[in-house]
C-alpha cells in the first residue's frame, strides 16, 4: 500500500458501500470533521482506505460487518439507526462499544477508531490546523 | 529460480545485521563473499520528508500497524535499510549489569558486553545533547521530576549534526542519526559486502536460503533492489539471522526447525507502553528539538516501570490517546501546548507470550498482559501525572482512568483515579517497540535456542545476532546491547570461516 496513491474505485472500496455510517462515525470520533468539505472528506476516506488496501479480505469484511452493526444495533434502544441519531446518542453508542466487556468488540472499535483518526489527522491540513509545524530544518525554522 | 552462492549471508540490516556486516567485512579483502539480505527498501536521502503516514509506510513493517494476535497491542519495528536503527530516537544505553547478571547465560559476562558497547558508542558518536538544544517538553520533565525528588537522567544519543527536526521516528531527514544505515552498512559496503534490499527470505535449510526479491511498487519510495525481481536459491557456508525478535523466530519456524528447537519463539518480551499527555497554559517547544532526552528508571526494579520523554506526530498522538470525541479533540487542539511522557512496563518472560506463524508462514505474536505488568503501568501513569502537575500542567490525559481528563485540582487523589480495573486491553492504546526474545541464548536445548555466541544448538552453520537472543527483558532501549551481542557473534562467525574455506567464485 502506498500512501497518496489514488483512492480505490468504489467497487473495490471497503468503506464506500458504507459511506454514510462511516462518516457518521468519523464526526462522532472527531467532531471537527463536521466542518470538512467534500474534498476534505474524499481525502480523509482515501487515507483510511489506503490503510486497508493490503489487509486481508477477511479483515475488510469484519470491518464492514462492524460498521453495519453500528448502524443497526441502535434500533433496539433508540428505534432508529446510527446515522439518524443526534450526536449525544451517537457518542453513547460508540462509548458502549469502547467499554464493552467483550474484548473482541473493544478491539474492533479500536481498529475502526484508528482508521478514522488516520484519515482525519493524517491529512496535512489537519496538522496545520492543530499548529503542528515540525520541519526538517528544526530549530532554524523557528528563528 | 536463480542460484547464487556466498560465504556468509546475513538476514536483516538493523542493529544486529549492520554490525555483523561491518565486523565481517574485512574478510572480503581476503576473498570472502558476504551478502546482507534486507526485506525493506533503501531510501535516498531526499525521500526522508518527515511526513507522518508516508514515512511510516515506507520504513516500518506493516506501516507501523503490526498487531498482536488478539489485536490489543501495536508492535512497531523497522523494515528498511538499517532496520529499526533508522526509525528510533538514537538512545544508546549501556547494558545494565543487574539485568545481564539476572539473565545468567553461561559464558556471557557483563564486562565483556559493556566494553563492546563502549566501542560502538565511540563509533556512533554517542553523547549527551547540549543543554541549549533541549526543548521545553524535555525540560518540563526534568523540572517535574526534580520537584518530586526523582532521579532523572539524560539519554546518551547517537546523533551527529542534529538540527532538531524532532522527526527521528520517521527517519532523520538530515541524516544525523548514526544508525547502521549511516555508519556500519556503508562501511561494510565499502569493504565489499553486498546489501540486497527488497529481498525477503522465505525459508532456510542447511547452508541454503530461499528468497524472493520484490519489484518496487508503483509510487513507492526507495531504490529498486540490486537484484532482479524473482525467486532465488542461495547457498551460504554460514547464515546469520538478524531479522529481529519477530521475524527471526518466524523464519526458523517457517523453515521447519520448531521440532529441533523446543524453545524457538518462546520468551518474547517487549516493554509494553502507552503515552501520557499533559496540557500547559502556554505553548511550549515540543515538535522541535530532539524528542527523547531524559528518562526516569529508579523505579524499574521496585515498581516495574520506566518513564521516558517523547513527542509524537498528530496521527500517532491521536491514536495513542484513549477515548474519542470532544475530550480527545480538546487535547489534540492543544497540540502546541502538549507535554508527553512514555510509560514503559517492565515485562518478564511468561510461557504464553511467544512468536508463532500462521498457515501462510506469517509471524503471529501472542501476548498477554500480566497483573504485575499492569500494576507497573498504572504506577508509571500515576508517577507521570505527578510529574506533569509538578511541572505546572493544567490537565492530564490519563488512559487508565474512567474519566480520562484529570484536572490539576485532582492531583492529590491520583491513586484513586487511576486503577487496574481501568486497564482494559483493546481500550487502552498500548504499543511496543523494544521487541526481544524468541531465540534465547543459554546452555542447551532445554532452556535456549543458541549458545552465548549466538550459534544455534546443533547447527554449526547457523547463527542469530539480534534482540531475539535476549533470554529476558533488558528493561532499557536494546540497541547498543544488540550491537554488542552481534559483535560477539561476528567473532565466532569469523573463526568458523577460516581463510582456507573461502572460495571466491563470482556469481553469474
Amino acid at each position: 500500500m502506498v500512501i497518496g496513491m489514488p483512492a480505490a474505485p468504489d467497487a473495490e472500496s471497503t468503506l464506500a458501500p458504507l459511506r454514510p455510517v462511516f462518516r457518521a462515525v468519523v464526526t462522532t470520533v472527531v467532531p471537527e470533521a463536521s466542518d470538512l468539505d467534500e474534498q476534505g472528506w474524499r481525502e480523509l476516506e482515501a487515507i483510511s482506505e489506503s490503510l486497508l488496501r493490503d489487509r486481508p479480505a477477511a479483515l475488510k469484511r469484519q470491518l464492514q460487518m462492524f460498521l453495519r452493526a453500528i448502524q443497526w444495533l441502535p434500533v433496539i434502544r433508540y428505534a432508529r439507526p446510527f446515522t439518524s441519531l443526534k450526536p449525544a446518542a451517537r457518542t453513547r453508542v460508540l462509548a458502549h462499544l469502547q467499554n464493552d466487556p467483550i474484548q473482541v468488540i473493544r478491539v474492533g472499535f479500536w481498529g475502526l477508531r484508528t482508521i478514522v483518526l488516520a484519515g482525519y489527522y493524517g491529512r496535512p491540513e489537519a496538522g496545520r490546523a492543530l499548529g503542528y509545524a515540525a520541519s526538517p530544518q528544526g530549530w532554524e525554522a523557528r528563528r | 529460480m536463480k542460484k547464487l552462492s556466498y560465504d556468509v549471508v546475513i538476514v536483516g540490516s538493523g542493529a544486529g545485521g549492520g554490525t555483523v556486516a561491518q565486523q565481517l567485512s574485512p574478510l572480503c579483502r581476503q576473498g570472502a563473499r558476504i551478502a546482507v539480505l534486507e526485506k525493506g527498501p533503501r531510501l535516498q536521502d531526499h525521500e526522508f520528508t518527515g511526513r507522518e503516514l508516508e514515512m511510516a509506510q515506507a520504513l516500518y513493517e506493516d506501516g507501523g500497524g503490526f498487531l498482536t494476535a488478539d489485536g490489543t497491542m501495536t508492535l512497531a519495528f523497522g523494515s528498511c535499510y538499517g532496520g529499526s536503527t533508522a526509525v528510533y530516537t538514537g538512545t544508546s544505553m549501556l547494558p545494565p549489569e543487574r539485568i545481564i547478571r539476572h539473565w545468567n547465560v553461561p559464558g556471557l559476562e557483563h564486562a565483556d558486553l559493556e566494553a563492546r558497547a563502549r566501542k560502538f558508542m565511540v563509533e556512533n558518536n554517542v553523547h549527551l545533547v547540549e543543554d541549549d538544544a533541549i526543548n521545553q517538553n524535555n525540560r518540563l520533565f526534568v523540572e517535574g521530576c526534580r520537584r518530586l525528588g526523582y532521579r532523572v537522567e539524560q539519554f546518551p544519543v547517537n546523533i551527529k549534526g542534529c538540527r532538531g527536526s524532532s522527526l527521528c521516528n520517521l527517519g532523520c531527514p538530515n541524516q544525523a542519526k548514526q544508525g547502521t544505515d549511516r555508519v556500519q552498512l556503508p562501511r561494510a559496503e565499502q569493504n565489499g559486502v553486498e546489501v540486497i534490499t527488497r529481498c525477503e527470505v522465505r525459508t532456510i535449510g542447511e547452508r541454503t536460503l530461499e528468497a524472493r526479491v520484490h519489484a518496487k511498487p508503483a509510487g513507492a519510495k526507495g531504490l529498486p533492489s540490486p537484484w532482479e525481481p524473482g525467486e532465488y536459491q542461495i547457498e551460504a557456508k554460514l547464515i546469520v539471522l538478524c531479522a529481529g525478535a519477530i521475524n527471526t523466530p518466524a523464519l526458523l519456524l517457517r523453515s521447519g526447525m520448531g521440532p529441533k528447537l523446543p524453545r524457538l519463539g518462546q520468551g518474547f518480551t517487549c516493554h509494553p507502553a502507552f503515552i501520557m499527555v499533559a496540557e500547559h497554559a502556554q505553548p511550549i517547544t515540543n515538535f522541535v528539538g530532539h524528542p527523547k532526552s531524559y528518562y526516569l528508571d529508579e523505579f524499574a526494579a521496585s515498581d516495574r516501570y520506566v518513564l521516558e520523554t517523547c513527542m509524537y506526530f498528530p496521527f500517532i498522538t491521536a491514536k495513542s490517546m484513549a477515548g474519542f470525541g470532544a475530550e480527545h479533540s480538546a487535547f489534540m487542539r492543544a497540540y502546541p501546548r502538549l507535554q508527553m511522557i512514555l510509560v514503559l512496563g517492565c515485562d518478564d518472560v511468561i510461557p504464553y507470550n511467544r512468536v508463532e506463524i500462521d498457515a501462510s508462514g506469517k509471524p503471529v505474536v501472542y501476548y498477554r498482559f500480566t497483573p504485575e505488568l499492569i500494576r507497573g503501568l498504572i504506577r508509571g501513569a500515576i508517577a507521570s501525572a505527578r510529574i506533569f502537575f509538578a511541572a505546572g500542567a493544567q490537565r492530564v490525559h490519563m488512559p487508565v482512568a474512567r474519566n480520562t481528563t484529570i484536572e490539576a485540582r485532582d492531583a492529590g487523589r491520583l491513586d484513586q483515579i487511576a486503577g487496574e480495573a481501568e486497564f482494559r486491553p483493546g481500550k487502552v492504546p498500548v504499543s511496543a517497540a523494544h521487541l526481544q526474545g524468541g531465540c534465547a541464548m543459554g546452555s542447551d536445548l532445554s532452556n535456549s535456542v543458541t549458545d552465548a555466541y549466538g550459534q544455534v544448538h546443533g547447527m554449526p552453520w547457523l547463527f542469530v545476532a539480534d534482540a531475539s537472543l535476549f533470554p529476558n527483558s533488558l528493561e532499557i532501549n536494546p540497541y547498543l546491547t544488540i550491537m554488542s551481542l552481534a559483535d560477539r557473534v561476528s567473532e565466532r562467525v569469523a573463526q568458523a570461516l577460516s581463510p582456507a574455506h573461502l572460495v571466491a567464485q563470482p556469481n553469474l
